[in-house]
């Protein structure tokens, strides 16, 4: 492949969404407004979307062709992954800008799962902002931002300079912090709050951490201009100091954890995830997460090298445990469904993290796969219960009855995430979970018996969600109005379901990539 | 420059960069406040700027100027104004006042000299990798970034978090540059960049925190719990 032509597929996955962004950003869609009687929410400087709340029935507003367009970023980043997929498996990683922009395996296959992610929320979102009435200009903004937050995700993964990385993933916060408080309610606004301020101070952290990284690798004789480029760092690894190091490494997986809804910085995430539009929850939770945590599967390589893996894996152990614990106690005590499917990212990133505690090929190539299935289910997860909103005007699970019957399409969607969420197959959830519990009994003693506790916990996760989730289904509809909405509209969502049940019964073409990206996060 | 005056003058500016965060530990008012969290940023400039005279780098003391901009002047200016919409609301308002710290003023000071011991001890390591004057001052940033923190979970103005943010942020720079004379110019660039954003993106919440609680006061958020 020339060097013109990889320098292009590099750029594009960001490139491409920013101008997205962009265009959103500075063309006006159309001159037809809804009428103001349809917007509770004063138009005050900057107002944004309409609260959501049951559409009064006859004046129902169609999506706006124009929304379509966000299918543009996600198609690129997808399409963008598979060619990349091809010259990194043929030829080795591609790199262009003197290293700044790097694809390898594990690229590959971030970007693989960004593209699908956004696909499913891209293709809810015209739905969404029908149903949420959004104004033109409210509309708008909205699109930018998740525009210019898909743009940042895409350079996380695309960068192999850890400084660039960094930066990234902080520009991720600051352009998502207006998502989650779009609608202006007091809850929305204490969620932005809590989110801009844990995760930049917790993502500070990360950064003193990549800073004493740097210093160790100056002193380690490294060039300033390649002293924070990453596959530079895993080569010398060996030279790096270890105290400098093990504090710098610390200070990283708690920074980048933060952003991963690890413990002890996790805080914001049930607040900002029940409190985003859905198809944003969807890409926060879905992929947001996994980028965060793919900085700490870099990282990760970098200390093993220097250290041995002792310490990170003790870190990461008693980091998932403790996330695992909270989260499992939270979920049995939740009567929001929102909140619900926050904490179940939380055990499911846990888990995650475990997986690369255990860090055999076997737990990082469940870990990939775990990352995918996740994102895939997550974001229908959430995706759905923005419909179940919509329909029945409320997050809390103990008003909510009877759906099945009422809401047939939406509700069967909810219920068959939910039910790829608790790991049943045919779902890819189920194949990776048993591969982290696999690699995790047959580890050493200490990771063995982590396992074993995380799954127990797991269990009682499961039960809390399924209760939950079965009450809000099942039984007989209440005397209330049916008000199932356009099936039509819900293609993402059955598209990511089958996306996720067809990994979970063969990988096929992608086989060969999850193996080798598990190879490249599995030390040098 | 001779070595001693560069140790002095260095030791001078860390030294006045460390005071100014536990000034603002001690003052109450916001409008001080952030007069002296823009007081340490020239300070923190003014180690910059030495470190490149030192290097003779002269790409070092133009970022140092860069950096006095930005956290001396754009930043505070930033918090500044966020202030003066807020008194605009009301007049002598209580929202320019840390009127109840979660830890009274006395506390604080004590639990900056710890912080600052604990900075020390934790960056021993970091020290013995390489004692130059530049790297036995690096411990003076780490403990501006736990005060900075402590600032943050005590504080309970909205404002004053914001500026317990950038106080960590300050700290961490300054580590970066006593450390490694700072990271490469486009990573620089791009936190810098990230910051000015975040502070942005806070001052617009800290409006609408107080349009939707009236009141700027964090610990009145609590509609969000489980």
């Amino acid at each position: 492949m020339t060097a013109t032509a990889s320098a292009f597929l590099l750029t594009a996955p960001a490139a491409v969404p920013l101008a997205v962004a962009g265009t959103f950003a500075t063309v006006r869609l159309d001159t037809r407004r809804p009428t103001p009687a349809t917007s509770p929410v004063p138009n005050r400087a900057g107002a944004v979307l309409v609260a959501e709340a049951p559409a009064p029935e006859p004046a129902r507003s169609r999506p706006h062709p124009a929304h379509w367009a966000g299918l543009v970023s996600a198609a690129v980043i997808l399409l963008c992954g598979s060619l990349l997929a091809g010259d990194v498996l043929d030829g080795g990683p591609v790199s262009a800008y003197s290293g700044l922009l790097r694809a390898d395996p594990l690229t590959v296959w971030m970007l693989l799962v960004i593209g699908a992610v956004a696909l499913i929320a891209c293709g809810a979102t015209p739905a969404y902002l029908a149903g949420a009435r959004a104004t033109d200009r409210a509309a708008r903004r909205y699109q930018a931002l998740v525009h210019a937050f898909l743009a940042a995700m895409c350079l996380a993964v695309v960068t192999a300079n850890l400084g660039v990385l960094w930066v990234a993933v902080e520009a991720t916060t600051i352009v998502t912090a207006f998502l989650v408080g779009h609608r202006r309610t007091r809850k929305s606004v204490e969620a932005a709050w809590k989110y801009v301020v844990i995760c930049s101070a917790g993502i500070a952290l990360a950064f003193l951490g990549t800073t004493l990284i740097y210093y160790a690798a100056r002193q380690a004789g490294i060039a300033e201009a390649w002293a924070l480029d990453w596959p530079t760092l895993v080569a010398r690894a060996g030279r790096l100091d270890p105290a400098v190091t093990r504090l710098g490494i610390t200070l990283v997986v708690l920074g980048f954890g933060a952003k991963a809804g690890l413990v002890p910085l996790h805080a914001w995430l049930p607040d900002a995830h029940s409190q985003a539009p859905a198809p944003v929850s969807a890409l926060m939770s879905g992929v947001l997460l996994s980028v965060a945590f793919a900085a700490v599967l870099r990282y990760r390589v970098i200390a093993d090298a220097a250290l041995g893996p002792g310490f990170t894996q003790a870190l990461l152990i008693g980091i998932a445990l403790l996330t695992m614990a909270l989260a499992a106690a939270l979920l049995l005590a939740q009567r929001d469904y929102k909140r619900m499917l926050a904490y179940s990212s939380m055990e499911h990133m846990s888990l995650i993290a475990l997986g690369t505690a255990i860090g055999s090929p076997l737990a990082l190539s469940a870990v990939l796969l775990h990352i995918a299935g996740h994102g895939l289910v997550k974001s229908v997860a959430f995706c759905a219960s923005g419909r179940i909103l919509h329909l029945e005007g409320t997050t809390l699970v103990g008003r909510v009855r009877g759906l099945l019957a009422r809401a047939p399409w939406s509700a069967g969607l909810f219920g068959l995430a939910v039910v790829a969420l608790l790991g049943f197959p045919p779902f890819s959830l189920f194949a990776s979970e048993l591969g982290i519990a696999r690699a995790g009994l047959a580890a050493e003693p200490g990771p063995a018996w982590a396992t074993a506790v995380a799954f127990t916990l797991a269990l009682l996760a499961f039960t809390a969600l399924t209760a939950r989730t079965g009450r809000m289904l099942l039984g007989p509809a209440p005397d209330r109005r049916t008000t199932e909405d356009d099936p039509a509209a819900l293609w993402p969502l059955l598209l990511g379901l089958l996306a996720c049940a067809a990994l979970g019964v063969t990988l096929g073409p992608l086989d060969s990539l999850l193996h080798t990206a598990a190879e490249t996060i599995g030390g040098p | 420059m001779s070595e001693d005056l560069y140790t002095q003058l260095l030791d001078l500016s860390c030294g006045a960069f460390l005071l100014a965060a536990v000034v603002v530990l001690w003052r109450r008012e916001l409008v001080a406040v952030v007069r002296v969290f823009a007081l340490q940023g020239v300070a923190l400039a003014a180690i910059v700027v030495l470190l490149g005279i030192h290097e003779e780098r002269w790409d070092l003391v133009g970022i140092g100027i860069g950096v006095g901009i930005l956290r001396a002047g754009v930043l505070p200016y930033l918090v500044r104004r966020a202030l003066a919409a807020l008194l605009a609301g009301r007049a002598h308002s209580e929202e320019v006042r840390e009127t109840q710290p979660l830890v009274n003023v006395a506390a604080s000071l004590l639990t900056a000299a710890a912080l600052t011991l604990l900075a020390y001890a934790v960056s021993r390591p970091l020290v013995e990798l390489d004692p130059i004057p530049a790297t036995r001052a690096l411990p003076v940033g780490l403990a501006v970034v736990l005060i900075g923190f402590f600032v943050l979970v005590t504080r309970r103005r909205a404002l004053a978090q914001v500026v317990g943010f950038l106080l960590l942020d300050n700290g961490i720079t300054a580590t970066a540059f006593l450390a490694a004379s700072g990271v490469p110019l486009i990573v620089e660039l791009g936190v810098s960049f990230d910051v000015l954003l975040a502070v942005l993106v806070l001052q617009i919440l800290t409006t609408r925190v107080r349009e939707a609680f009236g009141t700027t006061d964090i610990d009145d958020l609590r509609e969000l719990h489980d």
